[in-house]
């Protein structure tokens, strides 16, 4: 086995120094009648064997580089330049641990002091942590973390947030006595959604959550949820789950978030099927102790040279044990480093740039469906995705124009199943998609419509 | 007044006002505090209720109210400085004043001499 | 003769005296200094291309960010400079032994990688319609099948991101079954060698903890823990192999102590590695059990993440698994997304660690079973080679044998003015990665060696006369070789407190 050092003559050295005759003696703690089961599966396979086999199954799933691409709603095709992926496959990061261990870390603790930096600054707010599993788990950190500094239990979650952020808010607090207020999606009406909001908000509200741009694409001013969540001594919690907007539409710090929470993915990440991605995580400065997850602070060494180390730390698990912040004991380290190389590349000239070329796309793909019976655009705002009322049924017209090589959005009630929206598409388009890429849907949605 | 307990608090009681820190023993066990979340003040406490949070780098340590009372003043210089709670842990590095709600509850609690003879007895 | 003038010396020459000097450029040798980006670039610059958008009118109500965001850019070759020069201050597994226990820091194939990132795995969205994922949920139902057999449960919830979440997703499922046959309990039972995110977790689920007591030998107190099971107790949390490094080995009479007050057996899977493929944790009364598939299945640490934890469940929980999970059809494959009655509900957007998965099947399938049994074994023999080959001058806390890791304790230092973290730190100096330490709590200034099955005899060797040195050099009193270390690695020790004391969490141009 090719992973496997030790030859036949090393294990029975290494078995006669520790002076046993054979493996199973160390083994005898386990109950003898379960020791070496059958297993069931097959034997080793050869490298070759094996890249052939998982390049067949690979070969059976449509990958989004290879045909007109639309599909959006928290996860986004976007160009990653190849030295992002040449970067993180470094065995020094790739093979790296935790860096607990500083002096032998400082790769590991620069990048992610960089990335903190940088999610504060694209974020608007003055402290980001090293990463959080995802956008979703992210959200739901961040209710927790309303709690815990407003001392109340009632969190807002609006129409706009992303399906899947709610049920994971309301799967992980309900064993809590938190109270979750789920408000309904309203495609057709942003204004509405932001103002059902506003007005749920009462002095026992801890938090409103509210994505923006919203699942269904479109941005909103959010000045006026921050004012009224404020007057109730709650806080607003801004989901991003397409952080390259940030390059266009102001951030979420400068409409009066206290909490940001994102989904990282968009910059240096693919889509891999929805994971691994990163959640980023940026507050206020007067909340730091409340935050969850890992952070990355500068001091200096022995010499008195500037160096970083992991801070903070009695917030987290190892040491608090019951009473941590939080259970998470990890972040998305490479994610995070993926992001950080790219956000570098990018630079603000670049992100401006990229960012400005979606939300072109965008408009070019909303005009070219100006044309096509049977569509109606519902978003007056949007950055680089937003949502249309087909004529039929989403899902059956999705699933049509898949069978053409076109990939072409995500119907509504995929994320909403039995919510009456299932003539709803949210159609999203990055940089990536052509012009020739546009005529391709526009085409096929006159077919199937 | 000067009065210590069995959790290594002292206490410098002046009228119906006590002043609570921890002790040079307990500080020094610690080692360097690098954060101190008090309570608020006007917080009521129960004796033995979780009052304050003192914290090294690696560990987070609860201290507990040692007697019943209304917090009325808190050490905001250990906000910016928590090594006061190391360098002047009797005096500069106080934490609260708490208003004593019975004082009754003093009576169990050691002088300094009782306190030096009982962190003997611990090493 | 020709003669040629060209020649230059090419002996060594002789050492010199004076080298302690600081070079012009700040950087020494290979050591190459590198500030932040943040002191390098400017937000002018951009190593990208960006693409040439002409006029038009906007569609964002007037939101438009005009103040500054302040990211610097660098170009590409700088760029890939500063993280190359960054990565070079790290230590990987790439480099060399990382015997850090509880972590399985084993070897991470590069064929993994090669698979995560097919266009087919890595370029597709969760989204799409499924009749073009087939693949991929072919992927995840093969995996769930591994995992299944290799612990013997019937059901598995892939979703969960890391080991934690895992142990979330598993304590939820208990509750969610208690609470599906309307017994509210309200303790969890954890020994205090857990993983702190054991008390985290079962605190998270409204939990109160309460610790068992160990044995002498390391293990759990089967008697006391009898004592403590009533009916109020939902769970007992057991890390198995514990993180002592031992065998529970009176398992199955802790299971069935478990059962009997009806509660649940919840494993944590961190320590799976020892047991792979010679032993199912279903054959052995587990109820609920989370793997790392970072440390047992070889997806790459990563500096710390992302890791992937996947849970599986005995017939008593498996109804209440988190969705989105995936089912056989008739004609393939489906992915279940919204959640039943009894399911616990979503705990992740999306489907989970894909990229993860395909990396954990790439490992199970190179090896196979045999190779999966045969990696068990030899991470066992290289941590009893340790053992046995550190015991005279180590002191071990445990009698063995030891499972994949072994635990030493500071008695070896007594009096010798050296700590477990100076001796850590020595260990750099020695160019290994430390051994996990001051973890499990149970032990005095513990060391916890875990060399897993990726050293060879050689490693192994060389990593023994290490360490027996130090022992050695420890006990013969050179202090200050301890003291201080390392003195080789790029930086000294680091200043902790500082960091804490006035938190500076990011770069800020006014410094």
């Amino acid at each position: 086995m090719r992973y496997l050092p030790l030859t036949a003559t090393d294990r029975q050295a290494m078995l006669d120094k520790i002076g046993v005759r054979h493996i199973d003696e160390l083994f005898k703690d386990i109950p003898n009648d379960v020791l070496n089961p059958e297993i069931d599966l097959p034997r080793h396979k050869s490298e070759m064997e094996v890249e052939r086999y998982l390049s067949r199954m690979a070969a059976q799933n449509t990958a989004a580089g290879s045909v007109p691409f639309f599909v959006g709603a928290g996860a986004y095709k976007h160009h990653v330049p190849a030295t992002v992926d040449h970067m993180i496959q470094r065995g020094e990061f790739l093979t790296a641990y935790t860096p607990y261990q500083p002096e032998i870390a400082q790769g590991t603790l620069q990048y992610i002091f960089e990335f903190q930096t940088q999610v504060a600054q694209l974020t608007g707010m003055d402290v980001a942590n090293a990463s959080m599993y995802d956008g979703s788990t992210g959200c739901s950190e961040a209710v927790m973390m309303a709690r815990r500094v407003t001392r109340k239990k009632k969190a807002i979650l609006a129409g706009s947030l992303h399906a899947h952020y709610a049920s994971v808010v309301e799967t992980t607090t309900q064993f809590t006595d938190d109270v979750i207020e789920r408000l309904a999606p309203n495609p057709a009406n942003p204004e509405a959604e932001l103002q059902a909001a506003i007005d749920a908000i009462d002095a026992d509200t801890s938090c409103v959550v509210f994505q923006n741009p919203g699942v269904f694409g479109s941005v909103l001013d959010l000045r006026p949820l921050a004012e009224k969540a404020h007057e109730n001594k709650a806080l607003l919690i801004v989901v991003l789950t397409e952080v390259m907007s940030l390059g266009l539409i102001e951030s979420p710090g400068e409409m009066g978030a206290d909490i940001v929470v994102g989904e990282g993915q968009s910059i240096g990440n693919g889509l891999n099927f929805g994971g691994p991605y990163l959640g980023l995580f940026a507050t206020n400065q007067k909340f730091v102790r409340q935050m969850p997850g890992r952070l990355c602070g500068e001091t200096v060494d022995a010499d008195g040279k500037r160096g970083f180390v992991l801070t903070l730390s009695t917030r987290e698990q190892h040491i608090r044990r019951e009473k941590a912040t939080s259970n998470i004991c990890t972040n998305s380290g490479l994610c995070a480093l993926a992001f950080t190389v790219h956000m570098t590349l990018l630079g603000e000239k670049g992100l401006r740039g990229v960012s400005l070329a979606n939300h072109k796309a965008a408009v070019d793909l909303r005009d070219a469906l100006k044309g096509v019976d049977g569509v109606e655009v519902l978003n007056t705002t949007f950055f680089n995705e937003f949502s249309v009322k087909l004529s039929k049924d989403a899902a059956g017209v999705v699933d049509a124009l898949a069978d053409k090589g076109i990939l072409a959005g995500v119907p509504a009630s995929r994320l909403y199943p039995g919510a009456g929206l299932d003539d709803v598409l949210i159609l999203a388009a990055t940089e990536t998609v052509s012009a020739d890429d546009i005529d391709a849907l526009v085409a096929g949605l006159k077919e199937v419509l | 007044m000067l009065k210590f307990t069995e959790e290594h608090e002292w206490l410098e009681v002046e009228g119906e006002i006590a002043t609570v820190g921890i002790t040079d023993y307990a500080q020094n066990a610690l080692g360097d505090v690098v954060f101190v979340e008090l309570p608020e003040v006007g917080a009521a406490y129960e004796k033995g209720d979780e009052v304050a949070v003192v914290e090294s780098v690696k560990a987070a340590s609860e201290v507990y109210a040692p007697l019943a009372g209304e917090i009325v003043e808190v050490n905001e210089a250990l906000e910016g400085e928590p090594g006061l709670v190391n360098s002047a842990a009797l005096d500069a590095g106080w934490f609260f004043k708490i208003k004593i709600a019975d004082a009754g509850e003093l009576d169990d609690m050691m002088d300094e001499t009782a306190y030096a003879e009982f962190i003997e007895g611990l090493d | 003769m020709s003669m040629n003038n060209q020649g230059r010396p090419t002996s060594a020459g002789a050492a010199t005296e004076n080298t302690d000097f600081e070079s012009f450029s700040g950087h020494k040798g290979l050591r190459l200094a590198e500030p932040l980006i943040f002191e390098l670039g400017s937000t002018e610059t951009t190593g990208v291309d960006v693409p040439e958008v002409g006029e038009f009118e906007m569609a964002i109500g007037g939101l438009e960010r005009t103040s500054e965001i302040g990211c610097p850019g660098l170009p590409e070759p700088d760029a890939v400079r500063h993280y190359t020069r960054l990565s070079r201050r790290n230590y990987g597994i790439d480099m060399g032994v990382f015997p850090l226990g509880s972590c399985t820091m084993k070897h991470n194939p590069r064929l993994n990688e090669k698979m995560a990132r097919l266009p087919g795995f890595g370029d597709i969205h969760p989204l799409q319609p499924k009749s073009t994922v087939k693949g991929a949920m072919q992927l995840m139902d093969e995996l769930s099948h591994w995992l299944c057999t290799l612990t013997g449960m019937p059901a598995v919830a892939l979703s969960p991101k890391a080991g934690a979440h895992g142990e979330l997703c598993g304590v939820m499922a208990i509750r969610s079954a208690l609470e599906a046959r309307g017994d509210a309990r309200e303790v969890i039972l954890c020994p205090e060698s857990a993983h702190g995110t054991n008390p985290a977790t079962a605190a998270f689920c409204g939990y109160k903890v309460k610790a068992i007591p160990a044995k002498d030998n390391g293990r759990v107190d089967l008697e006391a823990l009898k004592e403590a099971l009533d009916d109020t107790v939902a769970a007992v949390m057991l890390t198995n192999p514990n993180t002592c490094g031992l065998f529970e080995n009176e398992i199955r009479d802790i299971a069935d102590a478990i059962h009997a007050a009806g509660a649940f057996f919840y494993c944590d899977g961190a320590n799976f590695n020892a047991i792979m493929g010679k032993a199912r944790p279903g054959d052995l009364g587990v109820d609920a059990m989370h793997f790392n598939l970072h440390k047992t299945f070889s997806t790459p640490h990563g500096g710390g993440g992302p890791g992937s934890g996947p849970v599986v469940f005995s017939d008593a929980l498996k109804a209440h698994v988190p969705v989105p999970f995936v089912v056989k059809t008739d004609d393939g494959f489906d992915l279940v997304e919204d959640a039943d009655d009894k399911s616990m509900g979503r705990l992740v957007a999306y489907h989970g660690q894909m990229g993860m998965y395909v990396r954990a099947l790439s490992y199970m399938l190179s090896h196979g079973s045999d190779g999966i049994r045969q990696a068990a074994e030899d991470a066992v023999l290289n941590a009893n080679y340790v053992l046995a080959s550190l015991g005279d001058v180590m002191t071990a806390s445990f009698d063995g044998p030891c499972m994949h890791e072994a635990l030493f304790d500071d008695r070896f230092l007594k009096d010798t003015g050296v700590t477990t973290l100076d001796f850590a730190k020595a260990m750099i100096d020695e160019g290994y990665h430390p051994m996990t330490m001051y973890f499990p709590l149970v032990v005095h200034g513990a060391m916890l060696i875990e060399p897993t099955e990726s050293e060879s005899k050689y490693n192994m060797d060389q990593f023994i006369t290490s360490m027996r040195g130090l022992a050695g050099e420890a006990k013969g009193g050179n202090v200050d070789r301890f003291s201080g270390a390392p003195y080789h690695a790029p930086w000294g020790r680091l200043d902790e407190t500082q960091a804490a004391r006035k938190p500076v969490l990011r770069y800020s141009p006014e410094e």
